[in-house]
């Protein structure tokens, strides 16, 4: 009988790393229980981070769809927290999932317009419809206007309950856009989109519906983004149109995820760090957190493309969270755990390059 | 000196090694033909010599001086143009800007627009025709006058015949006596070897990325062609 | 009648949205790059113009050609410094760094001139008038900036299509390889076209400057408002983005008109239903 080959994801880190990850997850979680207002408040403004990073990852760093229009969904789901808590009365926490599915529907009719176009003209698109949903806030009267709303049904709870819950929250859209994003991976869809962004023309070749997949991710990260959306001003209680559709929402995902590293899960949570960290160090120093994030990450998505865990990983190679798959005849795998990054024999143009074609205008024309 | 030398030339794409130990010289003035199968590597030897690909300096030297790690625009510059497989003329510019613009480098010579248009008849017809509405054949002719206007010393041609009919093929060669007159160096990879031998003065044949055969059509038999060419 | 005078008001506003617009075009049609920081160079322009209409005490007209050099000086330096690597990384890259751009050139400017609003005082022209009649009125200063668009239009029409660095930025746009192949120094002439971007947005920076109040935030809406004048117009067509901008331009005053502060919403609105309908855009140039 043939020896069975099998398809293993597991490497020898991620067996380690599972278990501390829960531990610290664990760990996290009794913050508001000992931790200062001040801590508990600083882990919802990293823990946010994080989910944003994430979502916005799954957009460009899996699905190839770079948008600068996700402040879109942060606000959507700012102020379906407002409606549904304040106008509809349900309980603020209730409302963190409502927003998701909220900012998911709006992700429809979004992705239908923003699909027509391609590459730096997709991205702005996003930006385009970002800035009309902030304009029809702002001119709804219903919704507060210009100036704004409050989330007043949250300041029902004791301060110390309420950002007990808020961690919480925040924790939860954290490990569970984490967790999405891996248990997406590794779907069958998963493996679609790795196809598609090592090699769209490939994977379109191999039957892969690129508009399809990349549908879903848009859709997904709409949901994520605005569940988180919700509990960042469960966070900060007051939402205007002007903040909550702010560009600086896309600025802070697309920063944290190019240093940390595009295309990576670890990535965005190890780019969040850097992120919060800089910001903590420069908050003296006005905006300046944001003028040496985006220097960073200009010089890094140019001369590290993968970012920082790239280049950690290039150095260490070891998958903490594996969505790789590997085929295994007894105790030996393909490829082998983490193997080296070999260097080109040939450091010259892609062959894709010599075809003299420029690449498809990134023009109006259906299809993403 | 040889106009061009190639020393122990091996390269590829990537992972892919297309090239092995390619050694060859070509002297000024002469036109020379590389034979060979689909996939032989004839493409890749004329995109190293033209600076598409790129290897250590030494390993392609042009008039004596090595370029092998120049980008095309300054290997132009030198007096090295290269008629691209496929053809790549500019299709939104016309016949006469697709000159203009591959009179770039400022290289002065015989060959103005002219001389190109007195060569290839006719293409002066269609002066002020946009490149994408030209026949195939039109454009090759126009691909290769483009070639032309940088006053090349070595003119390096690239499957002229692909995709054409044989009487437009035919049509196009009939240009070949007037570009080898003129003093240009032609080195020519071509698949329809009829063509290839017939204007070369010197033949190398490949297969599969190395050198089996070299030499002048005369003292080379057809079937010893036949052997190379496939392998057998 | 009233209605007469805002589509004039409009085509006239939408000379300036093109000038806007040819600057990102022509930086997308020569290396196919979407310039993510394309409006925020706009009102660094103005800064610019502000910062020497402090220390000569000169009018902002007499800045505009200061402003041009020192703009198309810094497009040059970003493309070659930065951006051509961000393209030899991939487009997905370039478009990162032009917005980390984007991010960098707007704080600076908060840092250095505050949030507050700014305006540059051209003096009498301003309010200046062309009373046609008592409804329809034409501010001598919007014309004058229409009547600059279309000549910078014509004089970037002249360029592409009778010099030789022109014919050069048309045939990399075609092909960038055939380009090199013809000796054409692909690394320089990215350059140039930044640079030449650059400089037009400098002139358009400066007269929306003059029109305007702006603050380190208004580079967005500026692009915005550039990159749906172009794909309204198709891309790839100088006279189309003209178009482009004299609908949006139209679209915004009339939906001012009818009721206040929906102009820009209206503008969007048009825009997405244009991108619904006819997403090649209204004079797309068709080459195979």
């Amino acid at each position: 009988m043939a020896t069975p080959l099998k398809v293993e994801r597991y490497t020898r880190a991620s067996r380690i790393a599972l278990p501390v990850v829960a531990a610290v997850i664990i760990a996290a979680a009794t913050i508001p229980a000992w931790g200062s207002s001040s801590v508990i408040k600083q882990g919802v403004t990293f823990l946010t981070l994080v989910a944003l990073g994430q979502m916005w990852n799954l957009l460009a760093g899996y699905g190839g769809l770079v948008s600068v229009g996700q402040q879109a969904f942060v606000g959507i789901g700012a102020y379906t927290l407002w409606v549904f808590s304040e106008k509809v009365g349900i309980n603020p926490f209730f409302c963190v999932p409502i927003a998701g599915i909220v900012a998911a529907l709006f992700a429809f009719p979004t992705a239908g317009l923003a699909f027509r176009l391609r590459g730096g003209y997709f991205a702005v698109g996003t930006w385009v419809i970002a800035e009309v949903y902030r304009l029809l806030v702002t001119l709804i009267s219903w919704l507060g206007g210009g100036s704004g709303v409050s989330i007043n049904s949250a300041r029902g709870f004791s301060p110390t309950t309420r950002q007990a819950f808020v961690f919480w929250w925040a924790l939860a859209v954290a490990v569970g856009s984490i967790a999405l994003v891996y248990l997406i991976l590794r779907s069958r869809r998963g493996v679609a989109l790795t196809a598609i962004r090592d090699d769209e023309v490939g994977a379109r070749s191999l039957g892969v519906n690129l508009t399809r997949s990349k549908l879903w991710v848009f859709v997904i990260a709409a949901f994520g983004t605005g569940a988180t959306g919700a509990v960042i001003y469960l966070n900060l209680l007051r939402v205007g149109p002007e903040a909550g559709f702010s560009l600086q929402w896309s600025a802070l995902m697309i920063f944290a995820v190019v240093i940390g590293g595009l295309g990576t899960i670890e990535g965005p949570i190890l780019g969040a760090i850097i992120f919060f960290g800089l910001q903590q160090l420069l908050a003296d120093y006005g905006t300046w957190y944001l003028i040496v994030l985006g220097a960073i990450a200009a010089l890094v998505v140019v001369f590290a493309k993968k970012g920082l865990w790239g280049a950690i990983y290039r150095r260490w190679p070891a998958d903490l969270l594996p969505v790789r798959r590997r085929l295994c005849l007894e105790t030996v795998c393909f490829p082998e755990e983490a193997p080296p990054a070999q260097p080109p024999q040939y450091p010259i143009v892609q062959a894709d390059n010599l075809s003299g074609e420029q690449p498809p205008a990134p023009s109006p024309g259906p299809g993403a | 000196m040889s106009l061009l030398e190639l020393n122990d030339v091996s390269t590829g794409y990537g992972h892919f090694q297309a090239l092995f130990n390619i050694n060859l010289r070509i002297e000024e003035g002469e036109t020379h033909a590389v034979i060979g199968a689909n996939g032989a590597g004839k493409s890749t030897l004329l995109r190293t010599i033209c600076g598409l690909l790129r290897t250590e300096a030494e390993k392609v030297r042009f008039d004596g001086r090595p370029v092998g790690q120049l980008p095309p625009n300054k290997r132009v510059g030198l007096g090295i143009s290269y008629v691209p497989e496929g053809r790549w003329v500019f299709p939104s510019l016309t016949v006469a800007e697709n000159l203009m613009v591959g009179a770039h480098s400022r290289r002065t010579g015989m060959w103005t627009m002219d001389k190109v248009y007195e060569l290839f008849p006719l293409l002066s017809r269609l002066r002020q025709r946009q490149a994408f509405s030209l026949s195939g054949g039109e454009q090759q002719a126009l691909a290769i006058g483009r070639g032309l206007m940088s006053n090349p010393r070595l003119l390096l041609l690239d499957e002229v015949s692909l995709g054409l009919a044989p009487v437009v093929v035919e049509k196009i060669y009939e240009a070949m006596p007037a570009i080898i007159k003129s003093g240009t160096t032609v080195l020519l990879v071509e698949q329809d070897v009829g063509q290839a031998i017939r204007f070369a003065d010197r033949i190398t044949c490949m297969l599969e990325g190395r050198q089996v055969l070299e030499g002048s059509p005369k003292e080379i038999s057809n079937e010893e062609i036949f052997a190379a060419y496939f392998g057998v | 009648m009233i209605w007469v005078n805002d589509i004039i008001q409009g085509i006239l506003l939408g000379g300036l949205y093109a000038l806007f617009a040819a600057g990102l075009s022509l930086v997308f049609g020569v290396m196919r790059l979407v310039n993510l920081a394309h409006g925020d160079f706009g009102v660094m322009a103005a800064y610019i113009s502000l910062a020497i209409v402090g220390s000569l005490h000169v009018n902002p007209f007499y800045t505009i050609l200061m402003v041009m050099v020192v703009m198309a000086i810094f497009g040059y330096a970003v493309q070659r410094g930065l951006l051509n690597f961000a393209m030899d990384a991939g487009p997905l890259q370039a478009i990162l760094a032009t917005f980390g751009i984007a991010i960098i050139i707007q704080n600076v400017l908060l840092e250095r001139f505050t949030a507050n609003s700014k305006g540059l005082d051209a003096g009498a022209i301003e309010t200046a008038v062309i009373k046609l009649s008592n409804q329809v009125v034409i501010g001598w200063f919007p014309l004058v900036t229409a009547i600059v668009s279309v000549i910078v239009l014509l004089g970037l029409q002249f360029f592409l299509g009778r010099t030789r660095m022109g014919r050069a930025f048309r045939a990399t746009a075609d092909n960038q390889r055939a380009a090199q192949l013809m000796g054409i120094d692909n690394r320089h002439l990215y350059g140039m076209a930044m640079a030449f971007a650059l400089t037009i947005v400098a002139i358009g920076g400066v007269f929306i400057g003059i029109r305007t109040t702006f603050n380190p935030s208004a580079g967005p809406m500026r692009l915005i408002f550039a990159y749906e004048a172009v794909i309204i117009g198709g891309l790839g067509s100088l006279w189309g983005t003209l178009v482009g901008g004299i609908i949006l331009g139209v679209a915004q005053v009339l939906g001012d008109h009818a009721q206040q502060g929906w102009g820009i919403l209206v503008g969007h609105l048009v825009f997405l239903a244009l991108l619904a309908f006819r997403p090649q855009g209204l004079f797309a140039k068709q080459v195979q």
